[in-house]
């Protein structure tokens, strides 16, 4: 054997631990089981084998424009009062799709540089513009707003991650979905009933304590009534649930209650909450705030003893309650909640608020007894077709079958190999991959062979015949794992989720195939013809 | 063992044979698009609510869409799949029921629908979570644990579960037979909050209309993509003729796969989109090495026309191309036959597509060379032999130099 054949054989051994390496890592014990659990430890199966459930939501971004926006009205209003600029009329004209447009009616000529300085000055974020009869239109700049609803992806990302990992789902992946516009993809290994996590992952949470100033009254307009028909300044109307009535049981419908506007604390002061129960037994949610929301919970206390106030979840009176003294850090959550409810309302508070709304676009369960199936199917056709193709390719091309073989094999374990080294997912659409690879990958062995064959029936010598054979098909084996790799390349780029698996072990299997049809596959050659003696027949059928 | 000795076949010679074949799938295809069944786009495309139940007993179609009639649920098709005796049904309900404000809400009306023998207040054992099942147990604390109270529940209910999914797949029909995988104290209290329905919930598809056509979008872009870069790819390689004549390749055979698909009324979706391009890259294959054979044949046989040397590359490639097509076409057959319910639509793609990928390398490819040529000489152009691509030129230079 001459010396670099025995370097190449050297270089294939070598690449052949790895990827077994790649495969099953080194098992804890060498029974067939113990090989398959390290087997399943090392490579990572897709949700369509092992069963859980695939979400992909879009996040609201508009409702974090309206907050913004909604802010800027209030600022505005504050700054024009201090440097008295009159106008007859703030509104956003079209608050659903564009909720970034303020338009301002009434302003007076002379108060024109005052308006553009306050806006200038106090909303960096927002640019203004005159139109006809004193109107002006103060609207929020397109890069800002693509800032303000990409930050609102990232943090209903974050929320969402923080919410599921408390829920204890394992190897869940939370990430922005590319395909869509601020969408977020989901995938939840092993949850096959996905209500309750939906619910949870949905709650905004958004809680907030202000001063209840009346309430609670039948309906909107008996509330507008007792104040005269105008709300106070700073006030407004919200809904809430008929919790006073608690103890004279029954629940009579929602009634409306008379809000300050500002808040005193929100969720962002919240340091943790936990599920409790409150003097008569009943399930509550316990918080505490941090330093700087306890200071102003305490101020806020303290100068209202004797006043209502109102624990706000998502825009909703969730409870009413006399300030009795000042309180500073802690507090209850009422609310006639089941055990699971105060747990899980915990547990989305100490997450924090999402920043928008979120809603569902797509839901893919799968069940665990399907995704054994699927395996089971697709293990099953995987081996039936490989064991077809190398005992045709050992029938039709003799001992040069044998050769083949051992590529091919050799080609599945750099592939499983490399499944394991990138933590890349198996699909069952990524079995199918493997399954063609087998069969596209031996045609590189058969254009060799039947080359090597043409240039045999010319009357080439056996190793001169060999040497035109690889180098002939060479070229074409090029071409066309190249054409096959841009298809895969496009699929990985477009699909989602068992799409992008098969992307993904077709272009591994395709690569592998580059090793073992032409390299693996000349070496063994290389090795038979120098065993033989000059002159003799090379078996290739 | 050969099957080809030195085959001599005039393929060219038949090509009008040929045009008669792809003409009639392709025309049947395409009228079947238009005025039969049309494009039949899976759930991944159209949008829409997929339940797949399984049954315990032999289940009643009639008695299902009485259920769904019952429920309000319209317009709901109900069609059995998998093996004979595996008691699957698929519940398909249309888009127009299938709302972005509440996704599952067909989904939680076709599952109610079915519980018809529900007891008041009692949760269905078939289709509960192991969190709803742990919860409860925690709850009830029938083994009277202490601190691991958590994790053994935890664990009971796992195993519950998965007695439920793996070893009886996926219905069970009595709580006795939980005692093979729980704690009797465990099974004893379960039937004070559940029942045993005759059904479990194998698979849900919910796919809202904005997901649909987001997903119609990116299908097409990335056959465009897919045919644009095999276009350029071949056409940096060879030339631009080899390009287009691929790409029409391609195209043919695209056309007659999703004509196939829509002849059988078979769903297409997101897998057999991927299949369709996978029968790009393979198609493609069979065509470069009948197009590397020309190129090699055109230095080879400067003095024969056209005609002879793509027939001569056909031939010489002959051999290779029906092992591989046969080799890979096993395999695929294996995916059909034994690759289960769920590859269904992916494995007949690759089926019709490698059988017919194989035939337009033959019959399309390389004919579209020759038919361009004669169409150039007829036009009184000076080129009468087809540039071989920029390989040879580049040999030929090197070998001048030398």
């Amino acid at each position: 054997m001459n010396k670099n054949l025995g370097w190449k054989v050297i270089v294939i051994i070598a690449t052949l631990l790895v990827f077994v390496f790649g495969i099953i890592g080194i098992p804890d014990n060498w029974s067939g089981k113990g090989l398959v659990a390290a087997m399943q430890n090392r490579i990572h199966l897709g949700l369509d084998l092992k069963g859980g459930t695939h979400l992909i939501l879009q996040v609201q971004v508009n409702d974090a424009v309206k907050v913004d926006s909604d802010n800027a009205i209030e600022r505005l209003k504050a700054d024009l009062r201090s440097h008295k600029v009159n106008y007859t009329d703030i509104s956003k004209p079209d608050p659903v799709n564009h909720p970034e447009t303020i338009v301002l009616k009434g302003v007076p000529p002379e108060a024109s540089t005052d308006l553009r300085n306050i806006v200038q000055d106090r909303l960096p974020e927002y640019s203004v513009t005159s139109g006809a009869e004193n109107t002006w239109t103060v609207a929020m700049k397109a890069q800002a707003m693509a800032d303000l609803k990409n930050r609102a992806v990232q943090q209903a990302i974050e929320t969402i991650r923080n919410r599921i990992d408390q829920l204890g789902v394992s190897e869940p992946i939370i990430e922005e979905h590319g395909l869509g516009q601020y969408q977020i993809l989901v995938q939840l290994p092993g949850v096959d009933d996905p209500a309750r996590v939906k619910d949870i992952m949905q709650s905004t949470a958004m809680l907030e304590i202000r001063q209840s100033m009346g309430g609670p009254y039948p309906s909107e307009e008996a509330a507008l009534q007792q104040s005269g028909g105008v709300l106070p300044p700073d006030t407004m109307l919200m809904q809430g649930k008929s919790i006073g009535t608690q103890a004279a049981g029954g629940d009579n419908g929602p009634v409306w209650y008379l809000i300050s506007r500002a808040s005193a604390v929100t969720g962002r002061d919240l340091r943790s909450a936990e599920p409790s129960r409150d003097e008569n037994g009943q399930p509550s949610v316990g918080f505490t705030l941090t330093n700087e929301g306890g200071r102003r919970f305490g101020a806020f206390t303290g100068s209202h003893v004797g006043d209502n106030l109102a624990v706000v979840l998502d825009n909703k009176v969730q409870e009413v309650a006399v300030i009795k003294e000042q309180i500073h850090d802690t507090g209850v959550i009422n609310g006639r909640f089941t055990d699971q409810e105060a747990k899980d309302l915990a547990m989305v508070l100490r997450s924090g608020a999402l920043p928008a709304g979120i809603k569902y676009l797509e839901e893919r369960t799968v069940g665990p007894s399907l995704g054994s199936d699927s395996i089971r199917a697709g293990v099953t056709a995987a081996i039936i077709g490989m064991m077809a193709v190398l005992i045709f390719m050992l029938v039709y091309y003799h001992a040069a079958g044998v050769n083949a073989d051992i590529a091919l094999i050799l080609n599945l374990i750099i592939l499983l190999g490399f499944l394991g080294f990138s933590g890349a997912t198996l699909t069952l659409p990524g079995i199918a991959g493997v399954i063609l690879t087998v069969g596209m990958g031996v045609d590189s062995n058969v254009l060799i062979f039947e080359r090597i064959r043409e240039e045999l029936r010319n009357g080439k010598t056996p190793p001169s015949a060999v040497e035109q054979g690889f180098g002939h098909a060479w070229i074409t084996i090029v071409d066309t794992h190249v054409t096959t790799i841009v298809s895969a390349v496009i699929l990985f780029i477009f699909g989602t989720g068992p799409v992008k698996g098969f992307a993904v072990t077709l272009s591994f299997g395709l690569f592998a195939n580059l090793f073992t049809a032409v390299f693996v596959s000349r070496v063994i050659f290389d090795w038979v013809l120098g065993r033989k003696q000059r002159g003799e027949a090379l078996s290739i059928g | 063992m050969e099957f080809f000795r030195n085959p001599n076949i005039d393929f060219l010679g038949k090509k009008w044979y040929f045009i008669a074949f792809s003409l009639i799938f392709s025309v049947a295809g395409l009228l079947s698009m238009i005025f039969w069944h049309g494009i039949p786009y899976g759930v991944d495309f159209r949008g829409g609510t997929l339940v797949y139940v399984k049954f315990a007993q032999t289940p009643d179609d009639n008695a299902i869409r009485a259920a769904m009639d019952r429920a309000g649920i319209r317009g709901a098709r109900i069609q059995r799949y998998g093996q004979a005796g595996s008691n699957e049904v698929l519940i398909d309900v249309s888009e127009k029921e299938t709302n972005e404000q509440a996704l599952d809400r067909s989904k939680t009306a076709i599952i109610d629908a079915l519980e018809t023998n529900a007891p008041a207040g009692k949760q269905d054992l078939n289709n509960t979570s192991v969190l709803s099942l742990k919860n409860y147990l925690l709850q009830k604390d029938p083994l009277h644990l202490g601190s691991d109270a958590e994790q053994r529940y935890g664990a009971q209910a796992q195993a519950i579960v998965d007695y439920r999914d793996k070893t009886k797949g996926g219905v069970l029909t009595s709580f006795d037979e939980l005692k093979a995988a729980a704690d009797p104290a465990v099974v004893a209290i379960l039937s004070d909050q559940f029942f045993i329905s005759n059904f479990g919930v194998r698979n849900v598809e919910i796919v809202g209309p904005q997901v649909g056509a987001q997903l119609r979008r990116q299908a097409l872009l990335a056959t465009a993509y897919s045919l644009a870069g095999m276009l350029i790819y071949l056409a940096v390689r060879f030339e631009w003729i080899y390009g287009v004549a691929a790409v029409v390749t391609v195209f043919h055979d695209t056309l007659i796969t999703v004509g196939a698909f829509s002849l059988t009324n078979k769903e297409i979706s997101l897998t057999v989109i991927a299949a369709i391009l996978t029968l790009i890259g393979y198609s493609n294959n069979d065509t470069i090495v009948v197009f590397d054979r020309i190129r090699e044949n055109l230095k080879l046989m400067r003095r024969d026309n056209l005609g002879e040397i793509v027939n001569r590359a056909i031939n010489q490639t002959l051999s290779r191309t029906i092992l591989t097509a046969g080799l890979t076409f096993l395999t695929v057959l294996a995916l059909f036959l034994f690759g289960g319910e769920v590859l269904h639509g992916f494995s007949f793609a690759l089926v019709i597509g490698i059988l017919i990928g194989t035939y337009s390398s033959i019959a399309i490819a390389a004919p579209i060379l020759v038919a361009y040529q004669d169409w150039q000489s007829k036009r009184g152009k000076t080129v009468v032999t087809l540039p071989a691509g920029k390989e040879t030129v580049r040999r030929e230079r090197a070998k001048a130099k030398a």
